[in-house]
């Protein structure tokens, strides 16, 4: 073969290559468009005014909503909001202000490890340490397994966010003589902010879809309930008791539902994006 | 003159707090101990029971108290290892996209935004769509290829998995990508190669464990999955004897079972899938995060 002839089936490769990277990258939009697009299609035409004040209907009666469902996943996804952020908040603030401790070394890890924890053990979990006490399946219980998913979460965001906060900062409050609560209360932590806030947002957009957690501790109703200690519905659990029931208004419901959570979880990480980029 | 606090009650404020940022601190650890003490205790009465033939045995039937879980095992890496193989061709391919050859302007962005939305959809949707869209599709090419044509089973759910799981890895295989460093790319460009040679001679070599941590992560991601694979892959509790049979993961069966099972023993021995699971997906995250951390370090 000869030089030319070399280099050319070179480039030829090259291109070839290049256009095979693009493809596969450009060939992943199809899914998602297709499913984008068949949530929208199916879900909007069932957005009435009565799907966002209703009780689903019994089986053969048209109409209804999932009001439940929202109040629900309103209600879990408060729960696991006050169980985690506190608590993340803190647990980050001590991670990175002691950064190679040997037992910040070993939280981190157990936190990582956390984070890979599978949903449907955390579902478990829950379970044995909130339902089987109190008895009874319970929106409690649900929003605890949510807020064990989120916490690692809030507490990653938080460190590294506190990392990016300069020594200055802190070496400055010290000269004014402020005391080291007061220095990560009303200096460290407020400047951290808005990065702060885009992890909380993530995390509750991390875990509005969580379906898995719920089979066993909130478990779905088919009523209104507001009662913490009483089992609730949630979109997720609405959708999949709904999508794998063989009726047709309750799959239009289930796809009305998934339009809702897809916008709201899509909503949240585009305002986790729009509070971490100000 | 202001006031000002005693010192001894401003010293009292400051012990406490940092006693309760300490507390805080270990609380990831104390949560994380204690769920791995809840699994074992709650599956003791399995382990006792059952041993070691809860690994080896193919029957579960409840009803007869057989519980064998060696089906749910065979399920789940089927399907994990069907997904990944699907997957690693489009975010090796992203990967390069994002972190080479496109690394900022319109296309890197729309991009980006296709995986950020394919993360953010929830695991319940995809299964509800993979159910009215991509199981008609499967039951049609069976039809064609004249299987028994359900639909539902291993080929289905790897599929929909495939799809999750790609803007995970597609991310990790970036940030590794990202990482070569530039002297070294631009030493093979300034030698003559092409970008391909590059990529091949230089960039996939350098980051191949970083790659191979991302393949591990992905996979710890495919096997804890739940909604999707439960709602896709058929729920049969036999091992699969081929890619369009239908069969049950460890995490579908936990879903499917967990609520209606009665008798301790039943319970039990769920909650011993959900500590196999739960350590296995520990234990490929930690190799994942050692490798990417270990090749951060070296390179």
């Amino acid at each position: 073969m000869s030089n030319s002839q070399l280099l050319a089936s070179r480039l030829t490769k090259d291109r070839l290559f290049k256009g095979i990277v693009i493809g596969l990258s450009c060939v992943l939009i199809l899914p998602l468009f297709f499913i984008l697009f068949y949530i929208f299609q199916k879900g909007l035409s069932v957005f009435t005014w009565e799907f966002f004040t209703q009780l689903p209907q019994p089986v053969g009666e048209v109409g209804g909503g999932v009001s439940n469902a929202i109040v629900g996943t309103l209600m879990l996804i408060g729960i696991a909001s006050l169980v985690s952020i506190p608590l993340g908040i803190l647990t980050g603030t001590y991670l990175a202000e002691n950064k190679k401790t040997r037992l910040s070394e070993f939280a981190r890890l157990c936190n990582d490890v956390l984070q890979g924890v599978p949903s449907i053990v955390m579902g478990i979990i829950a379970y044995v340490w909130v339902v089987i006490p109190m008895g009874s399946f319970s929106a409690l219980s649900g929003g605890i397994a949510l807020g064990l998913m989120m916490l690692p979460i809030v507490t990653k965001t938080t460190e590294e966010t506190l990392y990016m906060i300069p020594d200055s900062l802190k070496e400055a409050s010290y000269a004014l003589g402020a005391p080291y609560y007061k220095t990560i209360l009303t200096v460290i932590l407020p400047s951290a902010k808005s990065g702060i806030i885009s992890g909380i947002l993530l995390g509750v957009a991390r875990i509005s879809g969580e379906t898995a957690p719920l089979l066993f501790t909130a478990f779905g109703n088919p009523f209104m309930n507001t009662n913490i200690f009483k089992s609730v519905n949630s979109l997720p659990l609405l959708i999949f008791n709904y999508a794998t029931s063989p009726y047709d208004d309750w799959q239009m419901l289930a796809w009305g539902a998934s339009l809702l959570l897809v916008l709201f979880v899509l909503g949240l990480s585009l305002l986790a994006k729009v509070v971490n980029r100000s | 003159m202001k006031s000002y606090k005693p010192i001894e009650f401003v010293e009292i404020k400051e012990l406490l707090f940092k006693r309760l940022l300490f507390l805080c601190g270990c609380i990831a650890i104390v949560i994380l101990l204690y769920l791995f003490y809840t699994l074992v205790s709650e599956s003791w009465l399995s382990i006792k029971t059952i041993g070691f033939s809860f690994v080896f045995n193919h029957v579960w039937d409840p009803v007869r108290s057989h519980f064998g879980a060696l089906p749910f095992f065979i399920g789940t890496m089927v399907t994990a290892i069907m997904a990944l193989i699907i997957s690693l061709p489009f975010s090796i391919a992203m990967a390069l996209f994002l972190g080479e050859y496109f690394k900022e302007g319109k296309w890197a962005s729309i991009l980006k935004s296709v995986l950020d939305l394919l993360a953010g959809i929830p695991s319940v949707i995809y299964g509800f769509w993979g159910l009215f869209v991509l199981v008609p599709l499967i039951r049609q090419f069976e039809v064609m290829i004249g299987v028994t044509p359900l639909g539902v089973g291993i080929l289905t759910s790897s599929l929909v998995l495939a799809l999750m799981i790609i803007p995970y890895s597609a991310s990790i295989s970036r940030e590794v990508i990202a990482l070569v460093p530039q002297e070294l790319k631009e030493a093979a460009l300034s030698l003559g190669a092409t970008p391909f040679e590059m990529i091949r001679k230089v960039i996939l070599p350098y980051a191949k464990s970083g790659i191979f941590a991302g393949v591990l992560m992905s996979f710890g991601r495919a096997i804890s999955e739940t909604m999707a694979v439960t709602m896709l892959i058929g729920n049969v509790n036999k091992i699969p004897l081929s890619i369009f049979s239908p069969a049950n993961t460890m995490s579908s069966v936990i879903a499917n079972e967990f609520a209606e099972a009665t008798e301790a023993l039943y319970l039990s021995s769920l909650i011993e899938l959900a500590l196999i699971l739960f350590f296995v997906t520990a234990v490929f995250s930690f190799i994942g995060r050692l490798v990417i951390k270990k090749w951060v370090i070296s390179s």
